[in-house]
């Protein structure tokens, strides 16, 4: 009888306990302690490699104060918005302080006195400020509103745009979950600093030195007072800031690996439900969750400082000014022309409202700023990514690819470019001509992939070099080389569409007639007219409403479109039969004669037609020649042979069922047993 | 809406901006109506569920409006101390020969304490709603992802993934601010506004309710403004989710992206979404921002009308009527009055000033509730799993510990098939019966269809006995994947039964019915984390020995010990750093270590070269002795031991029989198996 794990062991409950202990800020996640062999406190070393691997993101991240100007260009047309949104805010801040003013006359010239024809004089006066202020404010705004989602629409096309001239290499630098983070929430950060700076940020600054001015012209020294203050304010906001900025950064990684967690278990939702790890995902989410909550907690408390200094800072201006204006006035026997009087310190005091009103909007937009800072230097990251590949310069670039002839030379290859990482591929060297059929096999993880994956320089050789055409694959265009050089990975992908549109990512302009076509040779039209819309039939994300086989045939549809000089299949046909496979190879030999075929596969039918066969192992050529020549030379292709070609029994059957021999011969062919 | 509609939808829009601003501006205004009809609206009673989630905290929020409390009357007291420091402290000091400065400095003194006071205050406060922010914050992420958890597998196969990711970042952040910020603000100037209203109410009652029609006037306009910025806010996140889902989508396949040069077209693609975002996203915020200016200009002309109002009445000279009395309308009650009238105004333009933070959330909301409302995955059945020990005749005793031997705890009133081993007694008090645990899956006269009509299992009946192996051979789409579908209820049967243990499966806990069956799948997910807690992930309490023996059979082991860490390497979720093939071991070993007595092996070795699989196919075997397993494959060779082949054909079950009998029949599986006939 099989064991089952219990829905709840005391474990659970444990792990439960140390994911509750975790996360205070800064601390490494705990691990439970294993029963085995690993160690039972702090990391193992797979942890801590993790650990080393984040925090290496994490310094990258930090970026400097500097980093905006990797964004700034990002503004492009909607500078001029955001210069109309300023100008129209500090008109806007000069209503503003009028209307104070305004307000004291219509009190003092009209209601005290009560002189109607006043009151109505400045109250028609009041009504057509607030009609300024409304078109004023309302210009700003909507121009602020249009400039900072404008400056974002053109950030996200940039990073997007920098996402897409990745290499391969640059991929593995950046989760899925940190680009989708870096494109939707940080530039939303960004989007949410910069319309706070251009409507806030814009008009405080014109209130404080107007404020600052007036009360100058009152009294010099209670002036001072301000100036004073102000310094002592900027400092404290300077010191609170740069304190949560590395808190921010770290938020913003734990995001990242919300969205990683969420994407997974999306992906691998029938896993779950089938071991019914549900639970076990909440723990492991929850765990997340309470990271951020504990990290932005701690950086919210860091910038929960700016509001009780600043408080401080104006309080004690209020009261200096009250003291030294209380001396001042009886110094001056509140006497206008010896100095200060009682109207006067009315008058600064309501400056001082200004001031700490326009210091409360700055500390508003703050907040903002902060956050959004860790968000710049994380878009800028992308931004600055340098890409891992040189390219010739335009021009200098071959653009025709000749031949479909590739050529190994002494190539070595490791994915780690410091070099730490072991040679996945070493010393191959290899030919092969124009229009031949080349066949590689190898057990799993014998480094057949990473091998062709050199051919359209999705990765760049460590040492040696590949040539296509007889020219190094880094001489070319790299647009020209992979538009000839077709490629169907293993971990094909179709995108959300309809069939036909994921087929013409082959050639765009194909039409119907040659999509149908390209298609019939894959022996993908059969099902496809058996869909309902046919090629108009809408594919799901990710490709979930149609099966392994399915899609590997309009995968490989999708590359016989491109009409490639080279095609590689990287075992894209494990989950199609091997007659469909015959036909498939059949329609390559009859069809694109001309065209270079590389076939990985685990079948050796799927080979065994090739011009040559390579073996691969542990990342070397352990072995070449035709079928017959292997069958002869290597034992480990015999030995595979065998395996797959259980030739003795199989006639056996045919023979005690009464099988004609052309059917012997057929099956003989086949290797499915 | 599809993407089809979607592009169309944009590209009609696509030159939006480069129109004139009056076009742009009925653009707007035919957008919004079109939004109007399309619902895109907030969900009625988002707030209170927002409030539901803010009121876990209920001390914390006590003590936040207490603190508020306290702020908003310090800084009402600050304000009118200082009025009186001319009057009451300087001017007497003019009048001394000698002046004392002493009862000022006392005066400043108290207004110095008042004011330590609201610098604390102000320094709790944040630290009280950081709790209440970025808990709710976490208790919403939290409920849902346990609620996602729970839904049916029909939900995940039909909705978009960047989509749903965006609701636990986007969307749960939009509420960030509104609660730090927005709520605080709002409650503030409310308490400002209350305060304001009855000394309103005590100089003037006429006065008080002219200035009440004219807010409540704006206010009108006000809502109208936020109600239409709300809609394009819920298109905004709408918008958002779909770039996370574009962004997603093209990131995960970027390397096919990349090998078919298909950059640009997908940067198109991508800018088409992305566009739709600038055009909500600007139109939120244009109209959400103008909140602020319209009520604050509108409230300056109140104040303005009731200031000449009032002059004029007490010119006239009105009586007024107050909270104390009737008396007459004098200049000072005036003054009095429209000083308050602009204390009443301006926090109603602080308040419109927080619209854009209130509606994005209500927005984000939304989308929350809306996720956390999809029904989730039905479950009535009552058998569940029970730890017993069996004696020497097989008998079955519920034991109160971990045993290793599983029985199925059945309730009295539920079926049990004769065939089934039992149903012994319980023995423990209880009416409930104990069936073991052994088995045996027996499909009835199975109908069943994703889309009512569409039939895709026609008349399946499979009787798998404990211990047999039962492949599904048939070609793609035959409906083979469905049937495993079937009996781990991922989706539920038209008509006919399913059995477990002569147990009807709908009769079982689900939870139950899943773990006594194990799935390997042709399409691996992995998680994020080392190569032995993904092994691990199949029994939560296995040992490393027992992982790493899992790991043996699965013949993942050699490959797994080359990795730089070996049983410790990091594998990143797309695991885009093992082949397809050593995705699948490893996804082997796994099921190995759940070892349940059932086993469903969906094209589980596809990847893996045939000679690895020979050996794997060693290893399963032992594994699987006394296991019931079900296996689907392309090659033949994988199911020839079988006891049982079904060939499927169009989701009928054509042919069935061992290999020999089938052999004999010279059917369909003979041509198959000769190769005189290929599988489609």
């Amino acid at each position: 009888m099989g064991r089952l794990s219990s829905q709840r062991t005391s474990e659970d409950e444990a792990l439960e306990k140390t994911a509750q202990q975790a996360g205070a800020p800064g601390s490494a996640p705990k691990r439970r302690a294993k029963n085995g062999t690993f160690e039972r406190q702090g990391l193992t070393p797979g942890q801590r490699l993790l650990e080393q691997r984040q925090e290496a993101e994490f310094k990258r991240d930090l970026g400097s104060a500097k980093d905006i100007k990797y964004l700034l260009p990002s503004m492009r047309e909607y500078k001029f918005d955001s210069y109309i949104t300023m100008i129209f805010m500090v008109l806007e801040a000069i209503a503003d302080l009028l209307i104070p003013t305004f307000i004291a006359d219509l009190i003092d010239q009209g209601v005290s006195k009560g002189n109607m024809a006043e009151v109505w004089r400045w109250g028609g006066i009041l009504a057509l400020c607030a009609l300024f202020a409304l078109v004023f404010g309302g210009i700003a705004n909507v121009f602020g509103a249009r400039a900072s989602a404008g400056f974002a629409r053109n950030l996200r096309h940039d990073t997007f745009a920098a996402v897409q001239k990745f290499s391969f290499a640059n991929i593995d630098h950046f989760s899925t979950g940190s680009i989708i983070t870096r494109t939707t929430t940080d530039i939303t950060n960004v989007q949410n600093a910069y319309q706070g700076v251009l409507i806030i940020a814009s008009r405080a600054p014109i209130m404080m030195v107007v404020a600052w001015i007036l009360s100058f012209r009152l009294s010099h020294s209670i002036s001072m007072a301000f100036l004073i203050a102000l310094p002592i304010l900027l400092v404290a906001l300077i010191i609170i800031a740069a304190a949560a900025h590395p808190s921010f950064v770290r938020v913003f990684h734990v995001y990242d690996r919300l969205n990683s967690t969420v994407d997974e278990d999306l992906n691998g939702i029938r896993v779950v439900k089938s071991f019914t790890r549900e639970d076990y995902q909440v723990r492991g989410f929850k765990r997340i969750s309470q990271r951020i909550y504990d990290l932005f907690a701690h950086a919210e408390y860091i910038l929960a400082t700016n509001n009780p200094v600043a408080n401080m800072c104006m309080f004690a201006i209020q009261i200096a000014i009250c003291w030294m204006a209380a001396q001042q006035i009886v110094a001056s026997g509140n006497n206008p022309a010896n100095g200060l009087t009682t109207g006067g310190l009315t008058s600064l005091l309501s400056y001082a409202g200004v001031l700490l009103s326009a210091v409360f909007m700055l500390s508003f937009v703050f907040v903002l700023v902060i956050i959004s800072r860790a968000s710049v230097s994380r878009i800028a990251a992308v931004l600055q990514e340098k890409n891992t590949m040189e390219f010739k310069p335009e021009g200098e670039a071959i653009t025709t690819v000749p031949d479909g002839s590739v050529d190994f030379d002494h190539v070595t290859f490791r994915y780690d470019e410091e070099g730490t990482g072991d040679d996945v591929l070493s010393d191959i060297t290899l030919h092969i001509p124009s229009g031949s059929t080349v066949g590689i096999i190898g057990v799993t993880g014998s480094a057949k992939t990473s091998l062709v994956q050199l051919i359209p320089r999705l990765y760049d050789a460590s040492q040696g070099s590949v040539r296509v055409g007889g020219h190094d694959v880094r001489d070319y265009d790299l647009k020209a080389l992979r538009t000839q050089v077709a490629m169907v990975l293993q971990k094909n992908t179709l995108f959300e569409g309809t069939i036909a549109e994921n087929l013409r990512w082959g050639d765009p302009n194909a039409t119907d007639e040659q999509v149908r076509r390209a298609a019939q040779l894959a022996q993908a039209d059969e099902f496809v007219q058996r869909m309902p819309d046919k090629y108009d039939t809408h594919i799901e994300q990710g490709g979930t409403n149609v099966s392994g086989g399915q899609k590997q045939r309009l995968t490989i549809a999708r590359a016989l479109l491109r009409k490639p000089k080279i095609l590689i299949l990287d075992d894209s046909t494990s989950a199609v039969d091997t007659k469909t496979d015959a036909l498939i190879r059949g329609a390559f030999a009859t069809e694109i004669p001309n065209t270079t075929k590389i076939i990985i596969a685990q079948r050796l039918s799927s080979v065994e037609d090739a011009d040559q066969i390579y073996i691969l192992r542990d990342g070397k050529i352990l072995a070449h020649g035709t079928n017959d020549e292997l069958l002869k030379n290597s034992p480990e292709y015999r030995a595979i042979y065998e395996t797959q070609n259980q030739t003795s029994e199989k006639q056996e059957v045919l023979r005690a069922t009464g099988a004609t021999t052309t059917n012997a011969e057929t099956a003989n062919a086949k290797e499915e047993k | 809406m599809n993407r089809a509609q979607v592009t169309q939808r944009t590209t009609r829009h696509l030159h939006h901006f480069q129109r004139t601003p009056l076009q742009a501006w009925r653009d707007a205004i035919r957008e919004a109506s079109t939004l109007q009809r399309t619902r895109d609206e907030v969900k009625p009673g988002t707030f209170k569920r927002i409030m539901g989630y803010l009121m876990r905290y209920p001390w914390y929020m006590f003590w936040t409006l207490v603190v508020l409390i306290i702020d908003a009357g310090i800084i009402a007291l600050g304000a009118a101390l200082i009025q009186n420091v001319v009057d009451d402290y300087i001017m007497p000091l003019l009048k001394q020969s000698h002046p004392d400065f002493a009862p000022l400095a006392r005066f400043l003194t108290i207004l110095a304490g008042l004011y330590i006071i609201s610098v604390i205050t102000a320094w709790i406060r944040p630290i009280l709603l950081v709790k209440i922010e970025q808990g709710t914050l976490k208790n919403i992420r939290d409920d849902m992802y346990a609620h996602m958890q729970k839904l049916p597998v029909a939900y995940f196969d039909t909705h978009e993934q960047g989509d749903v990711m965006s609701r636990y970042t986007n969307d749960t952040d939009a509420l960030r601010q509104a609660i730090s910020q927005a709520f605080p603000q709002i409650l503030f100037d409310a308490i400002s506004l209350v305060c304001t209203f009855v000394a309103m109410l005590w100089v003037s009652l006429p006065l008080t309710l002219l200035t009440v029609v004219l807010t409540a006037l704006i206010m009108w306009l006000d809502i109208y403004l936020v109600r239409f910025s709300g809609r394009f806010f819920v298109k905004q996140q709408k918008d958002l989710g779909r770039v996370n889902g574009f962004v997603d989508e093209a990131v995960n396949g970027q390397k096919v992206i990349k090998v078919f040069t298909h950059e640009d077209a997908t940067q198109r693609q991508f800018d088409e979404v992305n566009d739709a975002l600038f055009r909500s996203s600007s139109m939120a915020n244009i109209f959400g921002n103008l909140s602020g200016p319209v009520v604050n200009s509108l409230g300056l002309l109140t104040y303005t009308i009731v200031a000449v109002a009032g002059a004029g009445a007490a010119l006239a000279g009105w009586g007024n009527l107050t909270l104390h009395g009737s008396m007459a309308m004098t200049l000072g009650t005036i003054i009095a009055f429209i000083s308050l009238c602009r204390e009443f105004i301006n926090p109603m333009g602080e308040v419109a000033q927080q619209v854009t933070q209130v509606m994005l959330a209500m927005a984000g909301a939304s989308r929350i509730f809306g996720l956390l409302d999809e029904p989730v995955e039905q479950d009535s059945g009552t058998v569940t799993l029970a730890n017993v020990r069996e004696d020497a005749h097989g008998v079955p005793k519920k034991a109160d510990h971990r045993t290793e031997e599983w029985a199925w705890d059945v309730p009295s009133g539920i079926a049990v098939g004769p065939w089934a081993d039992g149903p012994y007694p319980a023995g423990d008090g209880t009416t409930h019966s104990l069936v073991p645990l052994r088995g045996d899956i027996r499909l009835n006269h199975v109908n069943f269809s994703y889309v009512p009509g569409r039939q895709i299992l026609h008349d399946i009946s499979i009787y798998a006995k404990p211990g047999q192996k039962v492949a599904l051979v048939g070609s793609t789409g035959a409906g083979k994947t469905t049937i495993t579908n079937l009996i781990n209820r991922f989706y539920d049967i038209d008509s006919g039964t399913i059995t477990y243990d002569g147990i009807d499966i709908r009769d079982i806990a689900k939870p139950d019915l899943r773990r006594s069956l194990g799935i390997v799948l042709q399409d691996v997910s992995l998680f994020t984390g080392t190569v032995m807690d993904n092994i691990r992930y199949g029994r939560l309490d296995a040992t490393d020995q027992e992982c790493v023996a899992a790991a043996k059979l699965a013949n993942a082991d050699s490959f797994i010990r080359m990795l730089p860490d070996g049983y410790n390497t990091i594998l990143s979720g797309n695991g885009d750093d093992l082949s397809q093939g050593q995705r699948q071991l490893i996804s082997i070993a796994r099921a190995a270590v759940a070892d349940p007595p059932v086993m469903i092996l969906d094209e589980a070795t596809s990847s893996i070269d045939t000679r690895t699989e020979q050996i794997v196919q060693k290893g399963m075997d032992a594994l699987m002795r006394n296991h019931t397993v079900f296996v689907i494959a392309h090659r033949l060779s994988t199911v020839r031991n079988s006891d049982a082949i079904m060939v499927i054909e169009h989701g009928r079950i054509i042919e069935r029989g061992t290999h020999d009998q089938l052999i004999a029949q010279k059917g369909e599986y003979y041509q198959l198996y000769t190769g005189a006939f290929e599988l489609e």
